[in-house]
């Protein structure tokens, strides 16, 4: 199927993006052919199979015992921080 | 006369051992080639020739004392997906161009253990999403056999570094083929292998269901000696897999006498190079003198596997990029109005367009209302690939065919079509989509281009994936190629 215009400014506002005007002509034309593509997978006969969402067969996640195992290294973590003042992550303003 | 950099990983180890040469010397030669080659290559993000030094000196000291594992004191360099402490880890994005990793991956921290020496950090396409290496934030890797042609990609650089020789060995990821293909258009040997064979904790996630960390190496017996310190058990990675790693370099040397080998009918199939598709029948051929069987085998999903692929890799990319949100760590905009405008503009600018179209991509076929005529369907076409493969492999030993449908292309060719991008990694994807080991070994050239023979086995079949490919390059020489200039 093909994308409008519209429809990729919405699936950038779900993926928090923002696209220039310039932009989005050439994602309104790759992500249809993405999803041409994609349609290919119309031809398989899938009924009665199961979704497969991890490779190996017979593996299980594991669980572990709910006990601390990590040290604290928030000052070395929040190094990397665009902005952080009293060991708290800065952002602007969310509450008016 | 034989230089440092003529030799294998292996043989470096061997030399390190009987005191030929130090670690110091070594480590120095390689970073000396690095400073003479990489401005042209650019297959470098970050060289970190102090911290190298000191970890060849460190490792002097225990050969001088007698110990330590093999690898101790051999050049190395990471593939920059992988954090490493204290150490800029960009993942060749704009997103990440500051971020000062405050941890080792298990990758590093196990090589870094084993006394290995790493250099520095390989430039790659942008969180590992292309084939080409041109999507990286810091330029294009060329290929070092011809510098008009991409390395391929996502380990682009990692391939460009260990096919010029300014280091022995590289470590890379493979999500859809990211290890084999740039392995397979620079003449080298790459190996990813089964799914939660080794550790991802620590290597920068693009989907987490297929990614998983390998090696790019002149020869097999390399591969395997890196192997077998990557490999294991990791309680940090929730899909790493609880089985003991056998000793990869006692299988080496097996006989492949009455060894299966299935030739999978769909990869000669319309699309595949007329030369490199008679180099790969030239391998098997070389094969069959070595004892082995051809059996013709049909995966008949499988040219379902890059529509199927790109709707899984995506899908889970648009999650696990979802972290890079300006906030705790990465690029944050210039002075955001407010939280919405932080978030859309740091992620507009820190991203780059193939990045964010995969975003895109991925957000769509799990957006309501898509989810299962999207997401579900091709999880259900996964497990129809993945039953083919586990058919087949009640019938063969290892699987056989081309890594790339053709050599190298120019930087630039495939321009604005990603489909045509895409297509590169027709006869990889399904491996990682049923979480197969694979490798690919170079097996001639098209005119100065080298040529990649793909072989797959069944999950955990690395050693006899190793064993299979080091039987052919103890009869052939087309891995001990260098391209010219970088004698």
């Amino acid at each position: 199927m093909s994308l409008t215009r519209h429809d990729v400014e919405s699936i950038a506002y779900l993926a928090r993006l923002s696209l220039s005007d310039a932009e989005l002509p050439a994602y309104v034309d790759s992500l249809s052919k993405i999803l041409h593509l994609v349609e290919q997978l119309n031809a398989a006969d899938t009924a009665d199979v199961e979704p497969m969402a991890h490779p190996l067969a017979d593996q299980v996640q594991r669980l572990r015992d709910d006990v601390v195992t990590e040290e604290d290294r928030r000052e070395k973590y929040q190094r990397n921080a665009p902005a952080v003042e009293a060991g708290l992550y800065l952002v602007p303003k969310v509450i008016e | 006369m034989t230089e440092l950099h003529h030799h294998t990983l292996a043989e470096l180890a061997a030399g390190l051992r009987a005191r030929r040469f130090s670690s110091v010397e070594l480590t120095k030669h390689f970073l000396e080639r690095i400073e003479r080659f990489n401005p042209d290559l650019n297959a470098f993000i970050t060289v970190t020739a102090e911290r190298a030094l000191e970890a060849a000196e460190a490792a002097d000291r225990q050969l001088a004392a007698g110990e330590g594992s093999p690898l101790l004191g051999v050049p190395i360099a990471h593939k920059d997906i992988f954090c490493t402490d204290g150490v800029l880890t960009t993942c060749a994005s704009r997103m990440l161009s500051n971020f000062v990793s405050p941890y080792d991956a298990t990758v590093v921290e196990r090589l870094s253990q084993a006394g290995a020496v790493s250099l520095g950090k390989t430039n790659m396409d942008e969180f590992a999403m292309g084939s080409s290496n041109e999507t990286s934030w810091y330029g294009p890797v060329k290929n070092p056999w011809d510098p008009t042609k991409v390395p391929g990609g996502s380990s682009g650089g990692s391939a460009a570094a260990v096919a010029a020789r300014v280091v022995p060995a590289a470590t890379g990821t493979d999500t859809g083929g990211s290890i084999r293909q740039p392995a397979a258009l620079t003449g080298l040997t790459g190996l990813k292998p089964t799914y939660g064979r080794v550790s991802r904790y620590g290597m920068i996630a693009f989907a987490s269901s297929l990614d998983q960390a390998g090696t790019l190496t002149q020869t097999a017996e390399d591969a395997a000696l890196l192997l077998s310190v990557m490999a294991g058990f990791d309680p940090r990675d929730s899909t790493s897999v609880e089985a003991p790693v056998p000793d990869y370099l006692a299988a080496l040397d097996q006989p492949l006498q009455g060894l299966k080998i299935g030739v999978v009918k769909e990869f000669f199939d319309e699309g595949l190079d007329e030369q490199s598709a008679a180099l790969v029948r030239e391998a098997l051929k070389q094969y069959e003198k070595l004892g082995a069987r051809l059996i013709e085998v049909s995966l008949p999903n499988l040219p379902l596997s890059v529509p199927a692929y790109y709707v899984v890799a995506p899908a889970e990319c648009s999650s696990n990029l979802a972290r890079f949100d300006g906030v705790r760590f990465g690029y944050r905009c210039e002075n955001p109005v407010d939280l919405l405008d932080m978030y859309t503009r740091s992620r507009g600018e820190g991203f780059g367009p193939e990045v964010k179209r995969r975003i895109m991509t991925g957000t769509y076929v799990l957006s309501a209302g898509y989810y299962d005529a999207y997401y579900l369907k091709a999880q259900k076409v996964r497990r129809l690939i993945a039953d083919d493969f586990a058919k087949a492999f009640t019938e063969v030993d290892v699987l056989m065919g081309p890594t790339t449908p053709a050599p190298a292309f120019d930087i630039g060719a495939q321009g604005d079509d990603p489909i045509k991008m895409y297509l590169n990694d027709i006869y990889t994807i399904g491996a990682n989509l049923a979480g197969l080991p694979a490798m690919s070994i170079p097996c001639g050239f098209v005119g100065h281009l080298p040529v990649g023979l793909q072989i797959i086995g069944p999950h955990f079949a690395e050693a006899k994936l190793l064993n299979v490919a080091h039987g052919y390059q103890r009869e052939t020489d087309w891995h001990k190629r260098i391209p010219r200039g970088y004698e």
